[in-house]
């Protein structure tokens, strides 16, 4: 079973890589605020090592979960392979805890969510929450440079909260949209992080945007999601847009009607003073290495860790690798 | 000299903890104060309680039993054994990755916890009634269930409580790890530290140290209770030493 | 600049993705497991040797100064009661978070059945014996060492391997003080069955040779008490 597959991935890595040489730029988006490269540009869209990167120091972080250790692997593999001095301290709680850590100098830069970090950091009311991705993001950026922090270039994918719920629970209570929950939340029991009872855009929101009262709320971790839904422990459960089990398992996902939940694109997050001293090279490796982190990508990442049980940093290895950014 | 101060300083904090509410580290509702202290205490009681009223529902029944009849001692003998080697993270990991997390799982994966001592227990304390003692009922014309009921139980209890003190402090113990399972005992602000802070691990760890001496003592002092007279003043002519002993098959 | 496209994969129908348990999955990971096991090794090895060493101390002295036994055993069986993971958060403030606290915490809970185990063995040594041995010329620590210790030995190695037993269980909530061990690994991914099985089966395994290779060395400075097993 391992061979075919090792040999199907380096046909196709041998196939993408003839077909980026052949130079098709038909994909370019249309957004244009992006550090974009003419046509005419040499073809290598890997990641170029820089030998004055040598003397630079990063510390990247992540939080607790797949697709922060995925996201905190990825930088952290393709800083290194830019020439930077990279050490890792990934894992290391939620949102408070990292950017705690981030703020103390702990570490040098972790990926955080432009939706959390306004709803957590900067305050902001569930009415004042921006719904374009961009906008989001501006205001993101400019919340953390009051705190000396450098909102890198973000993600295309978003990975939103999400209230979730099995098919079977849809069905019979007739849901389709979080407000559908009014009148039938009283008897279902939701299940969410620790830190859920406390956020906005978790049960607090839901509480008072949506004035949904549950008949329990039940905090485990976050590793377990997926698992208190689809064994029937939790009627309903929190989960973010790019978890694979979603899918997977055949959840239905609220809509989110009242606009609860802002945008949550991937920025990663650094000290101005170590970006100073890192040089224009750290953007751009970022920016390189946002481009193919679209929302299908990013699911699958996710899956070929929490399905496939591959670690973070095989996984990470691999998306640098099939995507030509690191040989 | 600082160490101690700061020392100090972090419990002072955590009894703060224990009685006054305040807002979590994590933002939004407050935490901390009695009634929440209250509430974790509850759960942790009533999951203790329950796993520790089916253990011993199952265990001393089949353990009294094996005693008399005197088979099956290699189970329930090695029993213990078994179950020290099995640690506690490990059977709950089994129960929520094999049927999942929730209260009734957790509870079944404590009962398993607690068994092997009681049922040790039970079975060696009826081995240890001496045989002319259980001869001399028989030749009273007591049936099987009459010797068990009117000599071998009275005179096992004390070994069968100390079974149950063992096994109560154990689950004590597990149940601040049931949080993992999805079940909010007083591990809660142990394993979640985001939520309650600092001081609200450290009051939680205070506390649970506390429930534990507290059942110890308590089941200590039942164990002292159920010990009859007879027992106690022979035992305290042969022992010299503040605990129970036998050569073999003590557990634990 | 275009990348790459990245290879979506179709996990339908593989073990991993259905959580179940796949030996291969085992087989290519198992090297995670490693660091982890011999983390847990050295932990419980070094907490049981510690701890042997001042209860078995103790208990000597307490041998003789019959007083002590009572103090001891209080002091000691409160730090029995107190929960593995309840002490390391205790210990937090002061020692910090790492391998000494959760060394602190583990020694602390096995002093108890040490103590106990190795002076009911020394009590246990019959009268007749020590006469004997008196009669025959010994001074009291002569008495001691060659006389009521290795007749004690039994109840002593028993609690030894009570000791062990019961450490490797603790030790895999070590992890909770920042001192690693396969209980780390098993919170990884509580949920995986295959994970679940490996790294507490590792622990049990452990538990289990740890039991057997202390047996093997009473049998083996104890040959007297195999002929008398049967009585």
């Amino acid at each position: 079973m391992k061979t075919p597959r090792w040999v199907a991935l380096l046909m196709l890595l041998l196939a993408s890589l003839a077909l980026g040489a052949c130079g098709s730029d038909d994909d370019d988006d249309g957004g244009g605020d992006a550090a974009s490269t003419t046509a005419e540009e040499a073809p290598s869209a890997g990641i170029q090592n820089n030998a004055d990167n040598a003397s630079t120091k990063l510390t990247i972080g992540s939080k607790n979960f797949t697709e922060q250790k995925v996201l905190g692997e990825i930088y952290a593999q393709a800083l290194a392979a830019a020439g930077y001095d990279v050490s890792k301290e990934l894992n290391l709680g939620d949102e408070k805890t990292a950017l705690k850590a981030l703020e103390q100098g702990e570490i040098s830069a972790y990926p955080e969510y432009t939706g959390t970090a306004l709803l957590s950091f900067f305050g902001k009311q569930a009415d004042e929450l921006p719904k374009d991705e961009q906008a989001a993001y501006e205001e993101a950026k400019a919340g953390f440079a009051e705190k000396g922090l450098t909102a890198l270039p973000p993600t295309p994918f978003v990975s939103s909260n999400e209230v979730a719920v099995t098919k079977e629970t849809a069905d019979e209570l007739g849901l389709q949209k979080i407000s559908d929950l009014k009148g039938k939340s009283q008897d279902l029991t939701l299940y969410g992080t620790p830190e859920c009872r406390q956020r906005l855009d978790c049960l607090l929101g839901l509480q008072e945007v949506y004035g949904l009262k549950f008949k329990k709320f039940v905090p485990v971790d976050i590793a377990l999601r997926h698992e208190v839904l689809s064994k029937g422990q939790a009627d309903v459960s929190i989960v973010f847009t790019t978890d694979p089990q979603n899918k997977r398992e055949g959840f239905v996902l609220l809509e989110d009607d009242k606009g609860m939940f802002p945008p949550y694109n991937s920025t990663l997050v650094v000290r101005d003073d170590v970006l100073e001293k890192a040089g224009p090279d750290m953007e751009k490796v970022v920016t390189q290495v946002n481009e193919g982190l679209t929302d299908e990508v990013m699911q699958e990442l996710n899956a070929r860790v929490d399905l496939d049980k591959k670690t973070p940093e095989a996984v990470a290895g691999e998306y640098l690798s099939e995507s030509g950014l690191v040989e | 000299m600082t160490t101690t101060m700061a020392f100090l300083g972090s419990f002072g904090d955590a009894i703060d903890f224990i009685f006054s509410e305040r807002p979590s580290p994590a933002g939004g509702t407050d935490v901390g104060g009695l009634g929440e202290m209250w509430e974790l205490m509850r759960e942790h009681l009533w999951l203790s309680f329950a796993a520790m009223a089916i253990a011993c529902a199952v265990s001393i029944p089949l353990g009294l039993w094996l005693g008399h009849v005197g088979k099956g001692g290699f189970l329930a003998i090695n029993a213990s054994n078994v179950g020290r080697a099995v640690p506690s993270l490990a059977l709950i990991a089994f129960f929520v990755a094999y049927l999942g997390v929730g209260f009734t799982n957790l509870v079944l994966a404590l009962v398993l916890l607690a068994i092997p001592p009681i049922l040790t227990n039970a079975y060696t304390a009826v081995r240890q009634v001496e045989r002319e003692t259980v001869d001399a009922a028989r030749g009273m014309g007591m049936t099987g269930f009459q010797i068990v009921r009117r000599v071998e139980l009275p005179l096992a209890l004390p070994l069968i409580f100390g079974g149950v003190r063992i096994s109560a402090v154990n689950v004590v113990a597990t149940a601040t790890i049931a949080p993992l399972a999805g079940v909010v005992t007083l591990g809660d602000p142990i394993i979640n530290v985001n939520t309650y802070g600092d001081e609200g691990r450290l009051a939680a760890a205070i506390v649970v140290a506390l429930l534990a001496v507290v059942t110890e003592v308590a089941l200590g002092a039942v164990q002292r209770a159920v010990t009859p007279r007879g027992l106690k003043l022979e035992a305290g002519k042969r022992r010299r030493l503040p605990f129970p002993m036998t050569r073999r098959e003590a557990t634990s | 600049m275009t990348l790459a496209q990245v290879e979506i994969r179709d996990r339908s129908d593989t073990c991993e993705a259905n959580n179940g348990f796949c030996p291969d999955w085992i087989a290519d990971n198992f090297d995670r497991y490693v660091d982890p096991f011999f983390q847990h090794v050295l932990l419980t090895v070094l907490a049981v040797g510690i701890g042997f060493a001042i209860s078995f101390t103790l208990a000597l002295v307490a041998y003789r100064r019959r007083w002590l036994i009572s103090p001891i055993t209080q002091v000691t069986g409160i730090l029995y009661t107190i929960p593995s993971i309840a002490a390391f958060f205790l210990l937090l403030p002061i020692t910090g978070r790492g391998n000494d606290t959760a060394l602190i915490a583990l020694v602390a809970y096995v002093l108890l059945i040490i103590f106990r185990n190795v002076l009911a063995g020394l009590d246990n040594v019959p009268a007749d014996t020590k006469d004997a041995g008196r009669g025959m010329g010994l001074t009291d620590r002569q008495l001691l060492w060659r006389v009521e210790v290795p007749l004690a030995l039994p109840e002593i190695m028993a609690g030894l391997r009570i000791a062990a037993t019961t450490t490797v269980g603790l030790a895999t909530l070590a992890f909770f003080a920042g001192a690693g061990g396969l209980g780390e690994q098993i919170f990884a991914d509580i949920t995986f069955k295959s994970n679940v099985v490996v790294a507490g089966g590792l622990a049990v395994l452990l538990a289990a040779v740890l039991d057997g290779l202390i047996l093997l060395v009473q049998r083996a400075i104890t040959p007297w008490t195999r002929a008398v097993a049967a009585r």
